[in-house]
């Protein structure tokens, strides 16, 4: 909520603002606004050619629809119904949350329990084994896939919940338990020493204090593995499979490609249903979420 | 700071935690039970159905017909219960208990139940899956110590992957750096900053999958003669040029492909940048205005190496995702026009010419691959241990 009244040239916290005025003329402006609407052009004629009639999308290019918007003949919810009941985008939708919020609330529950263990609990071992941790931050997933098949093929979890949740679960811990770890261990340490003088054991020190504390790193850490997650198509193909009771958006949306190549009035429609949940997260949360990039990639 | 209350009652009360705990945990292998089994929604709901008297909806459902939707819905809920309830009983079921030991064995167990159950997911999901694919990447079918899955990469099918990994390497990640760097310097100097920054990201929360079919659309071929409804061949057609089926073309597929990539990935270099160049000192872009340097000089030789310990963390991170790179090429072509690539290909070993043995060299050139990166992290965590 920043005042638009606020003057342009009012020197804020740097010293001398790095943005000189002569740049800030015409070409600058132009090839910014040349930049997003570059971005923004392929998600458009998503967007366009998924409320298109059918008979259109293969006659004429999209662009041409937006010359004559107002004619309402040409646009259409259809696709979306085909999709969503006949192409199982729906069922697939609900699959994806089934599979998302377990697969972000475990993780970040284990991890948080795990960073503050490393953090403020001495144990033998403890600088050995977060340094596994940080070892494994970057230990491609497909070293994991055949041993972990094999394992799921031996215990009945191949293509159920409860294998992906565990997998995603594993996958997703070390960079949710260091991201933790660099928060919780920066907590002042007055904080601890007053709370174990008071008589506080770990376990309400943790629920207590550091949870509540850690809200904004949680919360970030929670938008990292929601997407990662939701937007995943490896891990779902290998432990979940293609079958149409536990198949989720990635897979639908890829089967359906699959289906229904040239189809592109289905295929937009699907691609855009598969994104409306993490553009909707990443609009309302955009803060939290640029935190969470932040914290993820710079290390204070 | 008297945050946290001293326990005080004695007595019963200090078993209520643990005892409460437990029947959690009884609850929570309940739900693991029904979680199991693939039908356990269908059948959880069918004895619901039952007990109340609809015998009709009961058994349509135990015939896999009927509300579906809904047995989905209950085992979606008991798989919250299960997963978020469940490991929360646990750790403070166990942990009270753990609580009420001596204080000796209490401080020696305590971290184990804290940091317990994250080392052995690791250990089973992690480092003993690592070690087993490297161990059956130097193994043939029958268990016996080769070298072959390694040898067969030197021939032309596995050089080539090896080749388009490199590209995508160099290609994707430099592209991301440069115009994430470009775009922080241009949008840093813009009043409304924020609007153009948030375009550029957003397609970061897109999927591969969905930024496929996207660029897929893009790209989209027609033969010559009939109206071009992809929008690069319509600019093609337009100027006068024959339209290209851009993705079955090798080699250009493959910077098609990369594109992708990097108009992802753009929006989060930038963001890192951004924040960067922001922290850069305003005595030091003086003292070089000072010192003659135009706007130019000033953010390639002032601003640009001040922020280069992000510029490498930016470029490791796209660089790792390039090197494991599978769901643009999967859903575009697959790999079937030379465009293959080691994931890819490992994907296939795996699940179309089940031949384990070779795809575990593959995921172990991988894991080779990000080494150095690992050695970094770790250097620098050291550091940063050593400091604080």
């Amino acid at each position: 909520m920043t005042a638009p009244a606020r003057p342009i040239e009012a020197p804020q916290a740097r010293v001398a603002p790095w943005r000189p005025a002569f740049l800030r003329s015409v070409p600058l402006r132009l090839s910014v606004l040349f930049i997003c609407f570059l971005w923004t052009l392929p998600t458009l004629g998503l967007l366009v050619t998924s409320v298109r009639d059918p008979k259109n999308i293969t006659t004429s290019g999209w662009w041409t629809a937006l010359l004559h918007p107002f004619e309402a003949n040409q646009w259409t919810l259809s696709n979306y119904q085909t999709v969503i009941s006949s192409d199982g985008m729906g069922d697939a939708f609900i699959n994806s949350l089934i599979v998302t919020i377990p697969s972000v609330a475990i993780p970040i529950t284990i991890a948080a329990f795990a960073a503050y263990a490393f953090a403020w609990i001495p144990f033998r071992g403890r600088g050995i084994l977060f340094t596994i941790v940080v070892a494994l931050l970057v230990v491609p997933i497909q070293m994991s896939l055949i041993p972990i098949l094999q394992i799921y093929a031996a215990g009945n979890l191949y293509g159920s919940f409860l294998g992906i949740w565990l997998a995603h679960t594993g996958f997703g811990l070390p960079l949710a338990i260091f991201l933790l770890y660099n928060f919780i261990s920066q907590l002042p340490r007055d904080l601890f020493e007053s709370a174990a003088i008071d008589g506080a054991t770990h376990l309400q020190t943790f629920i207590r204090l550091v949870l509540p504390l850690s809200i904004p790193a949680l919360g970030a850490i929670a938008i990292f593995q929601f997407l990662w997650v939701w937007n995943d198509l490896l891990v779902a193909l290998v432990f979940l499979g293609p079958g149409a009771e536990v198949r989720v958006l990635p897979t639908a949306l890829y089967n359906l490609i699959g289906s229904r190549g040239g189809s592109w009035h289905l295929l937009t429609a699907g691609a855009f249903i598969t994104m409306v949940v993490p553009l909707l997260v990443f609009l309302l949360l955009q803060r939290a979420f640029v935190r969470g990039i932040l914290a993820g990639s710079v290390k204070s | 700071m008297a945050v946290v209350a001293r326990t005080e009652s004695p007595g019963l009360s200090r078993f209520v935690l643990p005892i409460a705990g437990l029947i959690g945990l009884g609850l929570c292998v309940g739900g693991l039970l029904v979680l199991l089994d693939p039908q356990g929604g269908a059948n959880l709901l069918a004895s619901i159905y039952d007990a109340l008297g609809n015998t009709a909806g009961a058994t349509d459902l135990r015939n896999g017909s009927g509300d579906q939707v809904i047995a989905k819905l209950l085992l979606a809920v008991i798989a919250l219960a299960v997963g978020v309830g469940g490991i929360w009983l646990l750790f403070i079921g166990v942990g009270s208990l753990v609580s009420l030991l001596q204080a000796k064995w209490r401080d020696r167990i305590l971290p184990w139940v804290f940091a317990g159950p994250a080392l052995a997911l690791l250990a089973v999901f992690l480092v003993y899956p690592a070690a087993g694919t490297v161990l059956r990447s130097f193994q043939n079918d029958l268990g016996q110590f080769t070298l072959a899955n390694f040898a067969v990469m030197i021939e032309p099918e596995f050089t080539q992957i090896l080749r388009n990994n490199v590209i995508w390497l160099i290609v994707g990640t430099g592209a991301s750096v440069v115009l994430g760097l470009i775009f922080a310097g241009l949008f840093d100097r813009i009043r409304r900053e924020s609007l153009a920054k948030t375009i550029v990201f957003l397609p970061l929360a897109i999927s591969l999958v969905g930024a496929s079919v996207i660029w897929g659309f893009v790209y989209a071929w027609q033969p010559a003669g009939q109206p071009q409804i992809g929008l690069l061949n319509a600019i093609v057609v337009a100027f006068g040029g024959e339209p290209i089926p851009w993705l079955q073309t090798s080699p250009i597929n493959i910077i098609c492909e990369i594109v992708i990539l990097v108009w992802l990935q753009t929006g989060f270099a930038m963001v890192v940048f951004s924040a960067s160049i922001k922290g850069v000192s305003g005595e030091v872009i003086e003292a070089a205005r000072l010192d003659g340097a135009s706007e130019r000089q000033l953010f390639v030789r002032v601003i640009v190496p001040m922020i280069r310990g992000s510029i490498v963390t930016v470029a490791t991170t796209i660089a790792i995702i390039t090197l494991k790179i599978f769901d643009i090429v999967y859903v575009t072509t697959g790999g079937r026009f030379n465009d293959d690539v080691v994931a890819n290909r490992m994907f296939q070993e795996i699940f179309q010419f089940f031949e384990e043995g070779r795809a575990s060299a593959l995921a172990t050139l991988l894991f080779v691959a990000v080494l150095p990166v690992m050695y970094i992290n770790l250097r620098n965590f050291r550091r940063q241990q050593a400091q604080g």
